[in-house]
């Protein structure tokens, strides 16, 4: 009967509860979407591997390093791959359709990116095609490209339009892959370069170095950097989460807004709910001393209370979360490229339940208290 | 030894800085299956005082002993059980939960017994059928008359077989008719089911059914009268 008088008296008044359900159900909705969007800023990092490290120009990423590089790292010891790989930077169609485009070393660089899933026809195909490309799933969705189609690329950085055949469609390993990119043969982009600008030819952009073992990563990164210090070009070596984590540090401050307001969010519709709870509460008191002068302890009270209160949150958690996913997903379409890794995590889900399950004992923490510790005959007088 | 044994009892509350006595060295017996009548204007203490009986409100001084037990010494928790086992009360406005249905509000009470819900359920349907709501068990508060819910409300107070009824009012909301239907329906809880009554009222109908009608002024009793009606 105590489920049953919290289930009767949370739906007692249909506007008020619809009220705060909507309330409730808008700021779990609006916190799990903000927390998708920051987990997908972090999405580039957590996609990383340790097995993998990133050598690039000491002074910046706009500066290339020398081809011969590659072969003094290959030489390092528990390095098991080199591979290079420089941005495009290029437009398709219109400068609002962006996606990243690398120039890459496909020998070496696939064998090193295992996520990335390409069947073995289409993955010959483009080894043997110079102007061949691999896409990604979600790119090639995007813009409806299949194989064969030719592909048109304005370079900026590269001047002049570029134009690629699809030769393969990748498939992420898992839902932390981005499927977004675009890569080519960096073979390609080099002989390019040497007719058109010589002086960047034979350059590379950075080294994406393969480890045998990945707890020796530090070691080896100071193994990179000491091999070519005091060099006309210094290089900088970090672990790829690393060197992922230094683009989100750059909007690092956007990160920490989206984060405040999803929580101020929940601080709001903590209020609101805590005075639903309060004048719900205060409505009540008689009833409260009566259940009191017929034997009923305070905690009865204070059961029936936070009962309420928490299948209010439930309710409207369960809701919110359940929006979360479709409303993310069109969110996550409409952004297009910006996020490539866009999808409600595990701990976000949780987070939303944890800060329901939070909102309802707060809002419901002082009224109980009201309630339980009420003199019986000064309830019982409030009737009239 | 009476059922209710009063001494001394005093009471009184601080309103705007001041003290005020509402019950004054106040001395009272009630022996078991009497239907005591408790008459006096407003403010002179006698709802204080069937609250005091109740357990519901603490006295400042004096003894009060309710079936050989002194319920001042009790703490809160075990006065809320002994309320809960021995003190059926009737309120002048039902005090029934709007949300729950006639035979839920008459059940409410063994939620605090180990009785099963079959048993709950029985024994809340066995004491609705006493008060001649068989046919009204499923209503809610609010889809009965006022008379009905007092009827609700006098099943829920007897349900749990107690040793004393405390009715504050218990006709002050209702009409003639379903006054006296009450008054009736209380009057047959004492002459049949011996159960004691304590009954704060205004009304001289009301007391009319009572065995034995005590007058309160300003805290103190003036008069014991025995009812020959």
């Amino acid at each position: 009967m105590l489920l049953k008088l919290i289930l009767k008296n949370a739906l007692r008044h249909k506007l008020r509860t619809g009220l705060t359900l909507t309330g409730i159900v808008v700021a779990i909705l609006a916190f799990g979407l903000l927390q998708t969007v920051v987990h997908a800023w972090y999405a580039g990092s957590e996609g990383t591997s340790s097995t993998r490290l990133i050598t690039r120009n000491a002074i910046s990423l706009v500066f290339s390093m020398p081809l011969s590089y590659q072969a003094k790292i290959r030489a390092l010891p528990s390095v098991n791959g080199v591979a290079i790989a420089n941005w495009f930077g290029g437009v398709y169609v219109t400068e609002k359709n962006f996606f990243p485009q690398f120039a890459v070393q496909a020998e070496n660089y696939f064998p090193l990116y295992p996520e990335f899933v390409v069947n073995e026809a289409e993955m010959k195909s483009f080894l043997h095609d110079r102007k061949g490309a691999l896409v990604g799933r979600k790119l090639a969705e995007q813009y409806g490209w299949k194989i064969g189609d030719v592909v048109p690329i304005r370079g900026t950085i590269w001047p002049g339009t570029w134009e690629f055949v699809v030769r393969g469609i990748y498939h992420g390993i898992d839902k932390k892959t981005d499927e977004h990119q675009f890569f080519f043969h960096w073979e390609y982009l080099n002989e390019t370069a040497k007719l058109r600008y010589p002086r960047r030819a034979n350059l590379a952009g950075i080294f994406i170095v393969g480890l045998s073992d990945a707890s020796r990563a530090a070691e080896v990164s100071n193994a990179i950097d000491a091999t070519f210090k005091n060099s006309l070009a210094e290089t900088l070596t970090e672990t790829e989460k690393a060197f992922q984590l230094s683009f989100v540090a750059q909007t690092e401050t956007i990160l920490i807004a989206v984060q405040a307001v999803s929580y101020v969010v929940l601080l709001i519709i903590m209020a609101v709910m805590a005075n639903t709870m309060a004048m719900t509460v205060r409505e009540r008191l008689p009833e409260y001393a009566t259940l009191k002068a017929l034997g009923f302890s305070p905690g009865f009270i204070t059961a029936l209370i936070f009962g309420e209160s928490i299948a209010l949150a439930i309710i409207g958690a369960t809701i919110g979360i359940a929006l979360t996913f479709p409303v993310a997903q069109a969110f996550g379409s409409a952004m297009g490229t910006l996020f490539p890794i866009f999808f409600v995590a595990p701990q976000t889900v949780m987070m939303q339940a944890g800060a329901a399950l939070l909102m309802g004992l707060i809002a419901a923490a002082v009224p109980a208290w009201r309630a339980a510790t009420m003199n019986i005959v000064k309830g019982l007088r409030s009737i009239a | 030894m009476p059922l209710i044994q009063i001494r001394n009892l005093s009471k009184a509350y601080q309103r705007g800085g001041q003290r005020i006595a509402v019950l004054s060295a106040l001395s009272l017996d009630v022996e078991e299956g009497e239907f005591v009548g408790l008459m006096g204007p407003s403010g002179s203490g006698k709802s204080t005082l069937l609250n005091l009986i109740a357990g519901i409100d603490k006295p400042d001084a004096g003894t009060l002993q309710v079936g050989g037990i002194d319920i001042t010494q009790l703490g809160e928790t075990d006065l809320a059980h002994w309320r809960g086992a021995h003190i059926g009360f009737i309120f002048q406005f039902y005090n029934l939960m709007p949300v729950l249905t006639a035979l839920e509000n008459v059940e409410l009470p063994l939620m605090l017994t180990h009785l099963s819900r079959r048993e709950r359920r029985e024994r809340a349907e066995f004491t609705l059928e006493l008060v001649g709501l068989a046919d009204r068990m499923t209503h809610q508060p609010a889809e009965l008359s006022g008379g009905q819910q007092q009827r609700v409300a006098i099943a829920r107070a007897l349900i749990s077989d107690p040793t004393l009824i405390v009715a504050d009012e218990p006709t002050g909301d209702l009409d003639r008719v379903s006054g006296g239907e009450i008054l009736d329906l209380m009057a047959r809880l004492n002459q049949e089911l011996n159960k004691t009554i304590v009954m704060v009222t205004h009304d001289p109908k009301a007391a009319e059914r009572a065995h034995t009608l005590r007058h309160l002024e300003k805290g103190v009793l003036t008069d014991e009268l025995e009812n020959s009606a």
